[in-house]
């Protein structure tokens, strides 16, 4: 691990920090532990290994554990129950990526995490499987399920469904 | 033509282009018979790209300084059993490579302050100067670039640690996707010295340089510099002296030269 590497990862580990909590320094805190611990953990770190993915695997460690805890704020909704989103009301002038922000915290965090390694970190189902330590059919039905959802809560929201970015 | 049902994941690993050619023509033909599916898949798509493009600002933002210190370990390192310990080989090796950096390309520093590249380093170690030569010489050498290539690595191994008197190893870096083309014994300042040379799949050759000479169980962590177009890691380890030299970016450089001290300090 050495501090060239470690910068280099530095810019996905926030940007990921951030989509998942949505606050700047909520999101900086957590890299900032992110790192700590992977220092105090130095033993377990395999030379020539993958260095972003130890380091984003222990990121959604301590975001777990934080979430056990009770310390950061969470959106936790029954994975089945599209039906209860609760679409909050906006102004209809606003840009759309931030309705697709809105959009993308009503999503459960197992969801959401899911959508973003795939969409931002264009990572592949199987590293997302090794990445949280879960079985890849998990990985797949969250992900089909969050984007559902995310269509679901956009649609209800426009109609038109189009999601296209502008700029 | 309905060879077999098309899933729900394979619409998502086809909207996520994970999909073997063949599969990709079923689902395209699936679609194409299913504008419910199509217009879903496109509705994915879509909003694939704007997940993508939302947080990407954030890539640009400058790295707060709290990170920023976080680079190399701190100081209060855990798990310090002495000798070599975890922490502190690893606390050298960041600090080295700190340094390196500060004379580096992405340099955040002023090059004045903290200039590496006048060879005030070079002078404690003059190591890597002679190493760069060695290399300069000896890899672009398409014939003959080894005395003894890595099919006979064993007697590569028993003869340079007999002319070297000591045990000496090549370390074995194909993990990085450099394999051991061989070495050779050269002269140093006052006696043989040795030269690993390893090549990647696009023919990139990488040499190692390994001498007993002036190193004085004088420990030091990771230096770098640049001699012309070769780039060349060293360091001072127990009774050896180690210089990587290959004329590739410093960033793979130092991960290459990180393996090598990890390997050769397991010994």
């Amino acid at each position: 691990m050495d501090s060239r590497a470690i910068l280099a990862e530095l810019p996905r580990l926030r940007r990921y920090a951030r989509a998942m909590l949505g606050d700047r320094a909520a999101a900086d805190d957590l890299v900032q532990d992110t790192l700590e611990r992977a220092w105090s953990r130095l033993a377990q770190w395999r030379p020539g290994s993958d260095l972003r993915a130890w380091l984003f695997g222990i990121m959604h460690n301590l975001r777990v554990d934080q979430l056990r805890r009770g310390g950061l704020p969470s959106t936790s909704l029954d994975e089945d129950a599209v039906a209860d989103v609760a679409v909050r009301a906006t102004q209809s002038d606003l840009l759309e990526v931030m309705d697709l922000e809105t959009a993308l915290r009503q999503l459960p965090d197992e969801q959401r995490e899911i959508l973003l390694l795939v969409a931002q970190e264009e990572m592949s189902y199987a590293d997302i499987a090794a990445l949280l330590g879960i079985p890849i059919g998990t990985v797949m039905s969250r992900l089909s399920r969050g984007r559902e959802r995310l269509r679901l809560v956009m649609d209800g929201r426009q109609p038109s469904a189009n999601l296209r970015v502008v700029r | 033509m309905n060879a077999h049902p098309i899933t729900e994941f394979e619409l998502h690993a086809y909207v996520d282009d994970a999909l073997t050619p063949e599969s990709q023509a079923a689902v395209e033909a699936h679609l194409a018979r299913h504008p419910d599916d199509a217009e879903r898949v496109a509705a994915y798509r879509a909003q694939k790209q704007a997940l993508k493009a939302l947080f990407r600002p954030v890539l640009d933002e400058p790295i707060p300084e709290s990170l920023h210190a976080l680079t190399v370990q701190p100081i209060k390192a855990p798990a310090g059993r002495g000798g070599w310990s975890a922490g502190g080989l690893w606390q050298r090796l960041a600090a080295g490579v700190m340094i390196a950096a500060l004379g580096g390309v992405g340099g955040w520093l002023a090059h004045g302050q903290f200039s590496v590249r006048d060879g005030s380093l070079a002078r404690i170690v003059p190591l890597s100067h002679q190493a760069a030569v060695a290399h300069v010489v000896y890899s672009p050498d398409v014939r003959r670039p080894v005395e003894i290539g890595a099919d006979q690595e064993e007697a590569l191994v028993k003869w340079l640690s007999k002319r070297l008197g000591t045990p000496i190893k090549p370390p074995k870096l194909g993990g990085l996707g450099y394999e051991l083309v061989g070495g050779r014994l050269l002269p140093g300042n006052s006696g043989p010295v040795a030269q690993f040379m390893y090549h990647d799949g696009s023919g990139q050759r990488m040499t190692l340089y390994v001498t007993t000479e002036g190193t004085e169980k004088r420990d030091t962590g990771f230096r770098f510099a640049r001699e012309g177009p070769v780039n060349v890691f060293y360091w001072v380890d127990g009774k050896f002296g180690y210089a990587l030299s290959a004329g590739i970016d410093k960033g793979e450089l130092a991960k290459v030269a990180t393996a090598v001290y990890d390997q050769l300090d397991q010994k």
